[in-house]
């Protein structure tokens, strides 16, 4: 019987088979750090007397905390700026090369990895941050671990881990137009759950995956803890290779060649057989929109808020009644309905120069609601730089968005982006959770797309609503 | 870390299913660079609502979480952990749980014992009937004992031998470092080193904050 690409990188990466229930020992490629989950891993190893065993192999970025204004002020949160001190320090006493806030390669650190050539296919990619799956999308096994594991990585560059299950997710046919990987993602946790995945290795497949660019496979890997799966991973292809060339840390040559010839082979075998098997049709595919508070509770955009008593689930019913409460919602309505006060684009999600393109060619000639505000936040200073050179910040500032500076921002309240109590947003990021965006802020998860619309209508939209030509009052003025 | 055998305790009955890591300790609380201390950070948004149940003085020393279905989900932050701890919980109970956070659990001496749902309905209600119930958990049983009630409950045969012997991970691991030397020898020339530093020459700028 084959393997499946999970297993086959799991087999390349053992260093020692555990015996007797004990944990198989993985070997890590690559360690991303941020100021967030790594002190007291550094102070774990103060502590115990240990060195960072490969800091060639490790690589540390500042965004949870960071403001994204004022970026040449010091940090004016107190605890925040200690946060990012320590990490700054941490870095110097144990050699590591960090990426500090005003620096050229500074950003979220799952946008920086790629960009920099450091994630390609066949890797062990790990950070103290659950949306570390995004790399996965390289064809590498890569997952959130917490503090103590960080710890564990930092002293030994390997972790004691049981075989993950796995899972197909084939998504199959063609992706309508005004349809995004965003929503195939958002669809695949509404209909798997938010504990679907739980214990499992998620592999996408078929043609709609295919046919995704590098940073819409990205969006896809992003999001497989919010279906409760460690990580989340596509095979590599030709899109894939030609992603990596070229960056910065691609290998080149000779080397370059032999990387390409094992990249080959890492695909799931014909015979191989999955623990599960889940299959979507994208044609069916709307843009999905979250109305509750967990990244399952979804539905098209043209769906109405549901009801909790024609739920059967004694437990979704009672999950949905509080979302509905906290969300300030009531049953039946549309969501097309919901006004917006904040539209927030950015994240590890969808804050790569795709998204921001496609966002601007949407509102480009229109205008802002005036009851909404809009955020863009690229996901590094990388990509800030070259929407800059593509005149993307002219097209947001001139319909009348806040053009940020990088960081992880209002997708978590961590930083001085956040929503107020009560106020509601349409944003690009991953989570939907109570007081994610702030305490007491009502998160609806959308694509870049939506988010666009609606900055435009001011109520959760589409693009293809700005095709009535009475909601396009005020374009060009 | 400290042993865990058995323990005896308070049991907090928490009607909720998919707690996320955000609710039990909200960002906001992440700013710190301690390993304690978090205990105030506990479920900081339903710590405001009166009718929360740690909130309720029979339940307020609580030490035994008998949680809904997808305990943890979520963020990786083991700070989730930290906070449950800091607060005086030693043991977790719930039908489901999301896989970083019953693994930064293990790693911190916090016990998640998987209990079928139904047994986590018979355990709500005994200890909504008679708050301040205690619980008895035995790791070593894989039982947890309320009053007449016992439960059976699952939870990894590795970390169960681990909690119960307070072994630490990485002491365990560097006990066959010499295996990971063998494999680092076996590593591809291609895979990737963060140093020295390579960045994209097409952009150059200089630094918004000086460096320091």
């Amino acid at each position: 019987m084959g393997t499946t690409l999970a297993e086959k990188l799991w087999a390349d990466h053992l260093v020692r088979k555990g015996e007797d229930g004990a944990p198989d020992l993985i070997y890590i490629d690559l360690h991303m750090c941020h100021e967030v989950t790594s002190p007291q891993a550094f102070e774990g190893l103060r502590l115990a007397g240990r060195q960072v065993r490969r800091p060639d192999l490790t690589i540390a970025t500042e965004d949870h905390n960071t403001p994204t204004l004022d970026i040449d002020k010091p940090i004016a949160d107190l605890t925040s700026r200690t946060q990012v001190d320590t990490l700054r320090n941490n870095a110097k006493e144990f050699g590591i090369r960090i990426h500090s806030l005003g620096d050229a390669d500074q950003g979220i650190v799952h946008v920086v990895g790629p960009q920099l050539g450091l994630t390609m296919p066949g890797m062990t990619v790990v950070c103290g941050d659950s949306h570390t799956s995004t790399h996965g999308a390289f064809g590498s096994l890569a997952f959130g671990i917490g503090t103590s594991e960080v710890e564990h990585v930092l002293a030994t560059q390997t972790l004691p881990l049981k075989p993950f299950k796995t899972m197909a997710i084939n998504v199959e046919g063609e992706l309508p137009e005004g349809s995004t990987a965003k929503d195939i993602i958002l669809a695949i946790i509404a209909k798997i759950g938010t504990g679907g995945g739980q214990g499992y290795v998620l592999e996408y497949r078929g043609e709609a995956i295919r046919k995704l660019s590098m940073e819409a496979r990205m969006t896809i890997c992003n999001m497989s803890i919010e279906a409760g799966a460690r990580a989340g991973m596509i095979a590599p292809d030709e899109t894939t290779f030609e992603y990596v060339k070229g960056r910065p840390h691609a290998p080149e040559g000779a080397e370059w060649d032999a990387a390409v010839d094992y990249w080959r082979t890492l695909t799931t075998d014909d015979d191989a057989v999955f623990d599960t098997e889940v299959t979507l049709n994208a044609a069916d595919l709307e843009p999905f929109v979250t109305w509750g508070t967990n990244p399952g509770q979804g539905l098209p955009l043209s769906a109405t808020v549901p009801n909790p008593a024609e739920i059967a689930d004694a437990d979704e019913r009672e999950a949905a009644a509080n979302a509905i409460k906290y969300m300030g919602l009531t049953p039946g309505q549309p969501l097309r309905d919901l006004a917006i006060d904040t539209v927030f684009l950015g994240s590890c999600t969808n804050g790569r120069i795709e998204d921001l393109r496609a966002a601007a060619e949407i509102i480009q000639g229109r205008t802002k609601a005036p009851n909404t505000r809009m955020l863009v936040v690229p996901g590094s200073a990388r990509v800030r730089l070259q929407a800059e050179q593509e005149g993307l910040d002219k097209v947001f500032i001139e319909f009348g968005a806040e053009w940020r500076n990088a960081g992880c921002s209002m997708c978590l309240g961590m930083n001085p982006d956040q929503l107020k109590p009560e106020e509601r947003s349409a944003s690009t990021s991953n989570r939907n959770f109570e007081g994610r965006q702030g305490k007491g802020g009502r998160t609806h998860l959308v694509s870049p797309l939506v988010a666009a619309a609606t900055a435009v209508r001011g109520t959760l939209s589409s693009p293809a609503d700005l095709a009535d030509a009475d909601v396009l009052v005020g374009a060009g003025a | 870390m400290e042993k865990f055998t058995t323990h005896t305790g308070i049991g907090v009955p928490l009607r909720r299913s998919n707690v996320d890591t955000d609710q039990i300790i909200p960002a906001v609380y992440l700013k710190r660079v301690t390993r304690t201390g978090f205990e105030d950070a506990l479920f900081a948004a339903w710590r405001g609502d009166e009718s929360f149940v740690l909130n309720q003085d029979e339940y307020k020393a609580g030490s035994v979480l008998v949680a809904g279905p997808d305990f943890g989900t979520g963020s990786s932050r083991e700070h989730a952990v930290w906070a449950l701890k800091d607060y005086g919980f030693k043991v977790v109970l719930a039908s489901r749980f999301a896989d970083i956070f019953r693994g930064n659990s293990g790693k911190q001496g916090l016990v998640t014992g998987i209990v079928s749902q139904e047994n986590i309905e018979l355990l709500w209600k005994l200890l909504e009937t008679e708050p301040g119930k205690q619980i008895t958990v035995s790791l070593e049983d894989r039982t947890a004992t309320c009053g007449e009630l016992t439960v059976p409950f699952e939870i990894d045969d590795y970390v169960r031998w681990r909690l119960m012997e307070g072994l630490d991970d990485i002491g365990l691991t560097l006990q066959n470092e010499g295996d990971i030397t063998a494999f680092e020898g076996t590593r591809d020339a291609w895979r990737p080193k963060t140093l020295p530093a390579k960045t994209d020459e097409k952009f150059v700028v200089e630094a918004a904050r000086p460096a320091q």
